[in-house]
C-alpha cells in the first residue's frame, strides 16, 4: 500500500513530465494524449487507495525529509481524504480527456498544467505532516495562475493576478500558522498532534493558531469576505480551469480546516467557532443575492460556488460528527455538480460566444441536449432532494439546530432561507438561459448539438450527482470513523 | 414475492421508466409512451402484490398494515435516514388513486400532445417521474425518505407547468409554483429536522411514540407549526395558495396530475400521516383556521373567475382544504376517503376540460356554451364530475362530503360551518361553470365534438369509481375504506346548501343565458377573484424587497467587498511607486543618506548599550 500512496501523488507529476518532454519534440497530439493516459492510471490508482481500509489512517507512508523544519514525507490516507482523492483524479482525468478532444491552444502544455496542479492537489489531501501540507498547497498556486493567464477571456491577466496575491496572502497566514503549532508542538506530525488535542499548545496560542490557519484556509475556500478573487478567477479562467478551480482547488481550504485547523487546534476551533458560523452563513445568504442580480453566466455560478462553500463552512463550524459528516459529503457534491455547471456553462459560452444572460434565451428549443443537462445540473444545485447536493446542506442546518442554542437555531434558519435562495436564482438562469423567447447569441448558434467528448465528459459527472444522491452513505460510511478522530479533541 | 419488494417496485417501477425515458432520442416518440404506460402499469401491479402478499387484504380498517425497517440510507452523528416503507389499508387507497389517475393521464396525453409536440418524450418521462416521487411520499415511513419524493414533486411542477413553449407566461408560472412550495419547504425542513435531533429518528412511527408518551411540548408544536406551513404549500392552502392559479398555464393533462393525485394532495396526505403529532403538539385548531379560510376564499374566487380551467383549480384549494380541515377535527380515515374520491373526480374533470379545451381552442368560458350537442362523452362525463364536485347523491362525492360533514357536526362548529358554505358555493359555481360550458347558445365558433379514443377512454374509466366507489363501499358489511357515520341533520343541511347553491346559480343564469351568472356579484366579483390579494402582497412584502436587496448585494460586494480588495492592491502599487520615487536621487544624496543611516545606527547602538 505505501508504494501505491507515493504513486498516487508521483504518476501525475510523471505525466506532467511526459506531456511536456513529447511536447518540446513537437509531438504535440502524442503528449497530450499520453498526459490524458497519466491522468486515467492516476484515477485508477487513487480508487485503488480504498482496498485496504482497516486502519486509522488506512495507510501511511513515512521518512524524515528536513528534521531541522520538522518537515517529513508523511503521506497518508482515510475516509477523510479518500473521496477528495478520487474526486480530484476524475475532475483531472475529464479535463484532460475534454482538452485533448476539444480544439484548444497549446493542449499539451495545459495538461502538463492540469497534471501539476492534481498532483499538488492530491499532495495536500494525503500529506499527514504539517509542513508538507504546506508545501503541496504552494505546489498548486503556480500551475493555476499559469491556467488562467494562458487560457483565459479578455481580462485574465488582471485575474490571475489577482488570484495569485491574495492566494498568496492567504498562503502566508497559514505558513505563520503552521510554524506557530510545529515551534510549539515540535513535530509536524497531524495525527499525533490531534491525538494529543493539540500538541500541548496552550489555549490562547491555539486560538491564534487557528485563527491563522483559518484566514489563511478559508481565503481558499473561500469564506466571505475573503472571496472576492474567485469571480474574477472563474469568469476569466478557460473551462478546464474554472472546473478544477470550483471542482477540487476551493476543497483544499475546507480539507485544510478540517484536517489542519480543527485538527491541531482543536481548542481554538471551539472558541472561535461561532464566528466561522456566523461568517458562513453571511456567505450563504449574500452569495444568494448577489446571484439573484447577477447578469453574467459564469459569474453567477462562480458566486453560488461562494453560497455552498458557505453550507459546508457551516458543518465545519458546528464542530460535530454531523456536521463534519454533511461539510465532507457537501464538499464532494459540489465538486461535481459544480464542476458539471463549469463545463455547461463553457458548452454554452462556446456556442452562443457570450455568457450574458440577457442575450440568451430559448436554449432548450435550439439545444435541447444541452439544455436538459443544465436543467437537471441547476436541480442538483439548489438542493433537490435524491440529488447529490442536498446531504451536505440540509445536514450542515441539522447539525447548527444540533448545537441547540438560540444563535445556532437563528443560524440553522438563516441557512435553510439561504437554501430557497439558491433555488430562486438557479431557477432565474434557467428562464433566462433555456426557457422563453430565443436570444440573439442562441438564435446565432451554429452547431447546437454536444459532442461525443463532450457527453464524455459531461456524463460522469451527472451520473455522480445521481448516485451520491440515492446512495450518500458511498462517501459517508468512509468518513464516520476518522470524524470522530478529529472531533475527540474538541468534545475534550 | 415478499411484500417489501412490491412496496419498492411501486415507486421505482415509473421512476426507471422515467430515466430510460429521458435518455431516449427525441424521435422515439412511440417507444416512450409505451415505456411510460408500461412503468405505472407495473406500479398498478405491484399494488395488487402489496394488497395480497402485505396482509392487507384482511379486512380490518387501519389497523392491518405492513411497515419494513430499512437500513441507514446515510448517517449523520446519531441519527440516521433509513429507507423505512410501509403501507396500511387507509395508504394503499391512496396509492391506488395515485397510480390509476397517472396512468389514465399517460394514456390520454398520447392522445393530447404526442402527435405535435416534439417534446414529448422528455414530457412524458417527467409524468413518470412525477408519479414515482408520489409514491415515494406514499409509502415512506422515514421523513427524509419522503420529503425526497416531496420535493422532486415540486421539481416535476416546475418541469411540467413550463412545458408549453407557446405560452408566454407558462416560465414564470412554472418558476413561482416551485419556488412558493420551495419556500414552504424551508419550514417543513426545519420542522422535520427538529423533530431528527429531538427524537433522535425520521420514523413517522417513532414520531407517533414519542408524541403519546411525551406529551406536548413547545418543541413539538414548533416543528408541527412548521411542517404543517409545508404541507399549506404544496396544497395551496390560503395564503400560500398563489402559484396554483398560475400553474393552469401547464398542459391540461397535467393539472389533472397535479390536483387530483399528486402534489397538491400529498400535503393532506401528509398531515394525516402526522395526525398524532399534530394533536399532541395542540396545532389543530391552527390547521382547522387555515382550512375553513382555504375552503370560502378559494371558493368564493372560483364563482367569480371566467377561465374553465381556474374554476377547476380554485375548486381544488376549497376541496384540498375539506381534507386538511378533516385532518383538523381528528377525521383521518374520512380525509383519505375524501382524498380518494376528490382524486377520480377532479382527474375527470381536468381530463374532460382538456376536451373542451381541445374542441375550442380557449380557456375562456366566455367564448364556449352550447357544447352539449355533438359532444356526447365529454359532456356526460363531465356533468358527473361536477355532479361529483357538488356533492350529489350517489356519487362518491356525496358520500366523502357527507362523512366529513357528519363528523364534524354538533361539535366542530367552524368546520361543519364552514363546510356547509362552501357546500353552497361550490354547488354554485360548480352549476355555473357547467352551464355556461355546455347550454345556451354557443358563444365560439368551435364545432363541438369528442375527442379521439386516448382521450375518450380514460374520461369514461374515470367516471367509474366517481359514480360508483362511495356507493359500493357503502354497501360493504366492513368496507377497507369510506366508513363512516352519517348524521341525518348534518345531510339535511348539506343537501339544503347545495339545493341553494344550484338554485341560485340556475336562477340567475336563466334569466340572461348569454350572460355570466357572477355578474350579480357586481364588484366583488374582481375582489373575489384576487382571493384575498395575496398575490400582491406576496409580491411587495417579499418578492420586491428581495430583489432590491439582491441589487444592493451585489453592488455593495462588487464596490465594497471587492473595492476594498482591489484599492489593497492598488494602494499598495502606488506605495510602491512613492517609496521608489524617493530613492532616485543623485550620488551625493545617497552618500549622505548612508552617512545618515549609520549615524543613526551608531547612536542607537550607544543608547541601548547605556540603557540595556
Amino acid at each position: 500500500m505505501n508504494a501505491l500512496l507515493i504513486a498516487v501523488v508521483a504518476v501525475p507529476a510523471l505525466g506532467a513530465g511526459a506531456a511536456a518532454v513529447l511536447g518540446y519534440l513537437k509531438k504535440e497530439r502524442a503528449a497530450a494524449i499520453a498526459g490524458t493516459a497519466f491522468a486515467a492510471l492516476g484515477l485508477v490508482l487513487a480508487a485503488l487507495l480504498a482496498l485496504d481500509h482497516s486502519g486509522a489512517p488506512w495507510s501511511r507512508v513515512r521518512t524524515e525529509w528536513v528534521p531541522l523544519l520538522h518537515l517529513d514525507f508523511d503521506l497518508g490516507v482515510d475516509g477523510v481524504s479518500y473521496p477528495l482523492v478520487v474526486l480530484s483524479g476524475l475532475l483531472t482525468l475529464l479535463c484532460c480527456a475534454f482538452t485533448v478532444w476539444k480544439k484548444t491552444d497549446r493542449p499539451h502544455l495545459l495538461i502538463a498544467l492540469l497534471l501539476i496542479v492534481d498532483a499538488g492537489m492530491l499532495g495536500v489531501f494525503l500529506s499527514l505532516n504539517l509542513v508538507l501540507f504546506f508545501v503541496f498547497f504552494e505546489v498548486v498556486l503556480l500551475p493555476m495562475f499559469a491556467i488562467i493567464a494562458g487560457w483565459g477571456g479578455a481580462n485574465r491577466r488582471h485575474a490571475a493576478v489577482k488570484f495569485a496575491l491574495y492566494t498568496l496572502l492567504g498562503s502566508l497566514l497559514l505558513l505563520v500558522g503552521i510554524f506557530v503549532v510545529v515551534t510549539g508542538a515540535e513535530t509536524g506530525d497531524i495525527i499525533a498532534i490531534t491525538a494529543s488535542g493539540g500538541g500541548g499548545l496552550s489555549r490562547n496560542t491555539q486560538l491564534l493558531a487557528f485563527v491563522l490557519l483559518a484566514v489563511g484556509l478559508a481565503i481558499k475556500a473561500p469564506l466571505w469576505p475573503l472571496h472576492s478573487w474567485l469571480p474574477d478567477a472563474h469568469t476569466e479562467a478557460p473551462t478546464v480551469g474554472s472546473v478544477i478551480l470550483a471542482g477540487v482547488l476551493l476543497k483544499m481550504g475546507t480539507y485544510g480546516l478540517i484536517r489542519v485547523a480543527v485538527g491541531v487546534a482543536p481548542e481554538g476551533a471551539s472558541r472561535a467557532a461561532l464566528v466561522l458560523g456566523v461568517l458562513a452563513v453571511v456567505a450563504i445568504l449574500v452569495a444568494g443575492l448577489v446571484c439573484l442580480a447577477q447578469t453574467e453566466l459564469k459569474r453567477l455560478i462562480a458566486y453560488s460556488s461562494v453560497g455552498h462553500m458557505g453550507f459546508v463552512l457551516l458543518g465545519i463550524a458546528t464542530l460535530t460528527p454531523a456536521g463534519l459528516t454533511a461539510a465532507l459529503l457537501g464538499n464532494i457534491a459540489h465538486g461535481l455538480i459544480t464542476g458539471l455547471l463549469f463545463f455547461l456553462a463553457g458548452a454554452v459560452k462556446d456556442r452562443a460566444h457570450t455568457g450574458e444572460l440577457a442575450r440568451l434565451g430559448g436554449l432548450r428549443e435550439v439545444a435541447p441536449g444541452l439544455s436538459g443537462l443544465l436543467g437537471f445540473t441547476a436541480l442538483a444545485s439548489l438542493g433537490l432532494p435524491g440529488l447529490a447536493g442536498f446531504w451536505g446542506e440540509a445536514f450542515a442546518v441539522y447539525a447548527a439546530i444540533q448545537r441547540h442554542q438560540a444563535l445556532w437555531t437563528v443560524l440553522a434558519v438563516l441557512a435553510a432561507i439561504g437554501a430557497a435562495l439558491a433555488a430562486a436564482y438557479l431557477l432565474r438562469m434557467l428562464r433566462l438561459v433555456t426557457h422563453g423567447g430565443t436570444g440573439e447569441a442562441v438564435a446565432a448558434i451554429a452547431r447546437p448539438g454536444l459532442a461525443r467528448y463532450e457527453w464524455a465528459s459531461y456524463t460522469p459527472l451527472a451520473a455522480g450527482a445521481l448516485v451520491l444522491g440515492l446512495a450518500p452513505f458511498l462517501v459517508q460510511a468512509p468518513i464516520a470513523e476518522a470524524v470522530t478522530g478529529i472531533l475527540q479533541a474538541v468534545a475534550r | 414475492m415478499s411484500p417489501l419488494v412490491a412496496l419498492w417496485a411501486l415507486p421505482l417501477a415509473p421512476a426507471a421508466a422515467a430515466l430510460a425515458g429521458f435518455l431516449l432520442p427525441l424521435k422515439a416518440k412511440r417507444t416512450a409512451s409505451l415505456l411510460a404506460v408500461a412503468g405505472v402499469a407495473a406500479a398498478v401491479l405491484a399494488l395488487v402484490l402489496v394488497y395480497t402478499t402485505g396482509g392487507l387484504s384482511s379486512v380490518d380498517g387501519d389497523e392491518t398494515r405492513f411497515i419494513s425497517d430499512g437500513p441507514a440510507l446515510v448517517r449523520f452523528g446519531s441519527v440516521a435516514v433509513t429507507l423505512s416503507v410501509g403501507m396500511s389499508q387507509l395508504t394503499w387507497w391512496v396509492g391506488l388513486v395515485v397510480v390509476v389517475v397517472a396512468l389514465m393521464v399517460q394514456v390520454y396525453s398520447i392522445g393530447y400532445l404526442r402527435a405535435d409536440d416534439e417534446r414529448y418524450n422528455p414530457y412524458a418521462a417527467q409524468i413518470s417521474l412525477f408519479t414515482a416521487a408520489m409514491l415515494l411520499v406514499v409509502v415512506a415511513d422515514d421523513l427524509v425518505l419522503l420529503m425526497i419524493g416531496w420535493e422532486v414533486m415540486g421539481a416535476c411542477s416546475y418541469l411540467l407547468i413550463g412545458h408549453d413553449r407557446k405560452l408566454p407566461q407558462a416560465p414564470a408560472a412554472a418558476v413561482k409554483a416551485f419556488l412558493v412550495t420551495r419556500v414552504a419547504d424551508v419550514a417543513f425542513l426545519i420542522g422535520v429536522l427538529m423533530l431528527g435531533f429531538h427524537i433522535g429518528s425520521f420514523r413517522v412511527d417513532a414520531i407517533a411514540e414519542y408524541a403519546l408518551e411525551n406529551g406536548h411540548s413547545t418543541m413539538l408544536t414548533v416543528s408541527a407549526v412548521l411542517i404543517m406551513i409545508g404541507a399549506f404549500g404544496k396544497s395551496a392552502q390560503f395564503p400560500l395558495h398563489t402559484w396554483l392559479p398560475d400553474a393552469m398555464a401547464g398542459p391540461t393533462p397535467i393539472s389533472a396530475l397535479i390536483h387530483a393525485a399528486t402534489m397538491v394532495a400529498a400535503g393532506a396526505y401528509v398531515l394525516v400521516r402526522l395526525s398524532q403529532l399534530l394533536f399532541t403538539a395542540g396545532t389543530a385548531t391552527f390547521l382547522q383556521i387555515v382550512a375553513v379560510v382555504s375552503m370560502v376564499v378559494a371558493a368564493l374566487a372560483a364563482l367569480a373567475t371566467d377561465d374553465l380551467k381556474r374554476v377547476l383549480a380554485w375548486s381544488t384549494v376549497s376541496q384540498v382544504a375539506y381534507m386538511m380541515a378533516a385532518a383538523g377535527i381528528g377525521a383521518w380515515d374520512e380525509s383519505i376517503f375524501y382524498l380518494v374520491g376528490h382524486g377520480f373526480f377532479k382527474a375527470l374533470l381536468f381530463l374532460t376540460a382538456g376536451a373542451v379545451i381541445h374542441m375550442t381552442g380557449t380557456n375562456s368560458m366566455s367564448a364556449m356554451g352550447g357544447l352539449r350537442k355533438g359532444a356526447p362523452v365529454t359532456f356526460w362525463t363531465m356533468t358527473i364530475g361536477f355532479a361529483a364536485l357538488i356533492g350529489l347523491p350517489p356519487l362518491t362525492g356525496f358520500y366523502a362530503k357527507e362523512h366529513v360533514l357528519s363528523h364534524a357536526y354538533g361539535h366542530e362548529h367552524l368546520v361543519f360551518y364552514g363546510g356547509l358554505a362552501t357546500a353552497l358555493l361550490t354547488a354554485a359555481y360548480a352549476t355555473r361553470a357547467w352551464l355556461r360550458t355546455f347550454f345556451g347558445a354557443p358563444r365560439g365558433e368551435a364545432h363541438a365534438h369528442d375527442p379521439n379514443p386516448w382521450m375518450l377512454w380514460p374520461l369514461l374509466i374515470l367516471a367509474v369509481p366517481t359514480v360508483a366507489l362511495g356507493a359500493v363501499m357503502s354497501f360493504l358489511p366492513s368496507p377497507p375504506i369510506g366508513a363512516g357515520a352519517a348524521d341525518p341533520t348534518a345531510m339535511g343541511l348539506t343537501m339544503t346548501a347545495i339545493a341553494v347553491g344550484i338554485g341560485l346559480a340556475w336562477g340567475i343564469w336563466r334569466t340572461d343565458k348569454a350572460a355570466d351568472p357572477a355578474r350579480v356579484l357586481g364588484p366583488l366579483g374582481p375582489v373575489f377573484e384576487q382571493a384575498g390579494y395575496v398575490n400582491q402582497i406576496q409580491d411587495a412584502l417579499i418578492v420586491t424587497p428581495v430583489r432590491f436587496l439582491a441589487t444592493v448585494a451585489r453592488r455593495s460586494d462588487e464596490s465594497l467587498v471587492d473595492g476594498a480588495a482591489e484599492g489593497a492592491g492598488k494602494g499598495i502599487g502606488l506605495l510602491g511607486r512613492a517609496v521608489a520615487l524617493t530613492h532616485r536621487a543623485g550620488m551625493p544624496r545617497h552618500v549622505l543618506s548612508v552617512l545618515a543611516g549609520a549615524l543613526l545606527i551608531g547612536a542607537a547602538a550607544v543608547v541601548i548599550g547605556v540603557w540595556g
